[in-house]
């Protein structure tokens, strides 16, 4: 009988602190800044492995590919 | 490295709408969303032209100054990009955007808007890069893989710039001399007074054009 109510006791227990240990679903908002995941830069991944300059440097030759002028004359 | 920018030539945009095409194909757009979109003015009328509008990843962005739960960034080459797990789909960003840039597929029978859809400068999202989950969210990231926007590099008549501001200016201002200087252009561009204005008195402003006086006090910069 003495077991039962505390078997009883803890369950009850239990039950009351269960809400305590629930996580905050509210979002902590810092209004005007980005509240969202951060992102890589483009030159992170393959084939750049984080080469910045090689990555501007294909930018940049593939930005002048829209130049015609430049091809043709 | 500037910021990234698109710029239309409205004297070669010839309306085909390939950089709609190739835009929804290479994204994998839905139906009901045009990230980019072929505008005509005066359509049918003599003067009439044709530009392709669509996000043009402003430095002072409306959207994001707009967004209720701030789900816009600005990635470190100027793309205005946005967390689609952080959107509400209210709409503000379309009501604050000058260009109509934000999209918002219909999933419901009710007229229910879904998160929103923009061009990307073909940069993708804040998942991992070229990953399947960016790539279901927001497009191929092509700028990753060292390639510009798919929608100017297809162009067929190089209407469509796209690029570091710097380097697409100059094309754009080595073609607009070199028409001038062929005489197969007599005036400025068309949007260049209302870009950067007319002087006083002077017929003709723009490149390859006689320098124009400079203008009283008062007059527009």
């Amino acid at each position: 009988m003495k077991s039962l109510a505390v078997v009883a006791v803890a369950a009850v227990v239990a039950l009351g602190l269960a809400a305590c240990s629930e996580r905050p679903q509210v979002v902590n908002y810092k209004q005007g800044t980005y509240q969202g995941k951060p992102d890589t830069p483009p030159y992170q991944n393959p084939p750049y492995n984080g080469d910045k300059a090689a990555w501007e440097r294909a930018m940049a030759t593939r930005a002048q590919n829209q130049n015609e002028y430049k091809r043709t004359n | 490295m500037a910021r990234m920018k698109f710029l239309c030539d409205a004297e070669r945009c010839i309306e085909c709408n390939g950089c709609v095409t190739a835009c929804k194909q290479e994204h994998d757009v839905p139906w009901g969303v045009n990230r980019r979109r072929v505008v005509t003015l005066n359509d049918g009328q003599p003067g009439q032209r044709a530009i392709s509008v669509a996000c043009m990843h402003c430095s002072d962005a409306p959207c994001m100054a707009v967004c209720p739960v701030d789900c816009f960034y600005h990635t470190e080459e100027g793309v205005v990009l946005h967390d689609k797990d952080l959107c509400i789909g209210c709409g503000y960003c379309f009501y604050a955007c000058p260009f109509g840039a934000p999209q918002f597929p219909q999933q419901g029978a009710f007229g229910v808007r879904g998160k929103m859809d923009k061009c990307t400068f073909c940069a993708g999202g804040p998942e991992k890069d070229q990953s399947p989950e960016e790539f279901a969210k927001y497009g191929r990231n092509r700028l990753s893989e060292g390639k510009l926007p798919v929608c100017a590099e297809m162009c067929s008549t190089k209407a469509l710039l796209a690029g570091d501001g710097n380097v697409i200016s100059d094309i754009y201002r080595n073609r607009v001399t070199m028409r001038a200087a062929r005489g197969t252009k007599s005036g400025p561009p068309w949007g260049w007074d209302t870009a950067y204005g007319q002087a006083q008195g002077a017929a003709v402003t723009g490149p390859g054009a006689t320098p124009a006086p400079a203008p009283a006090s008062g007059g527009k910069s």
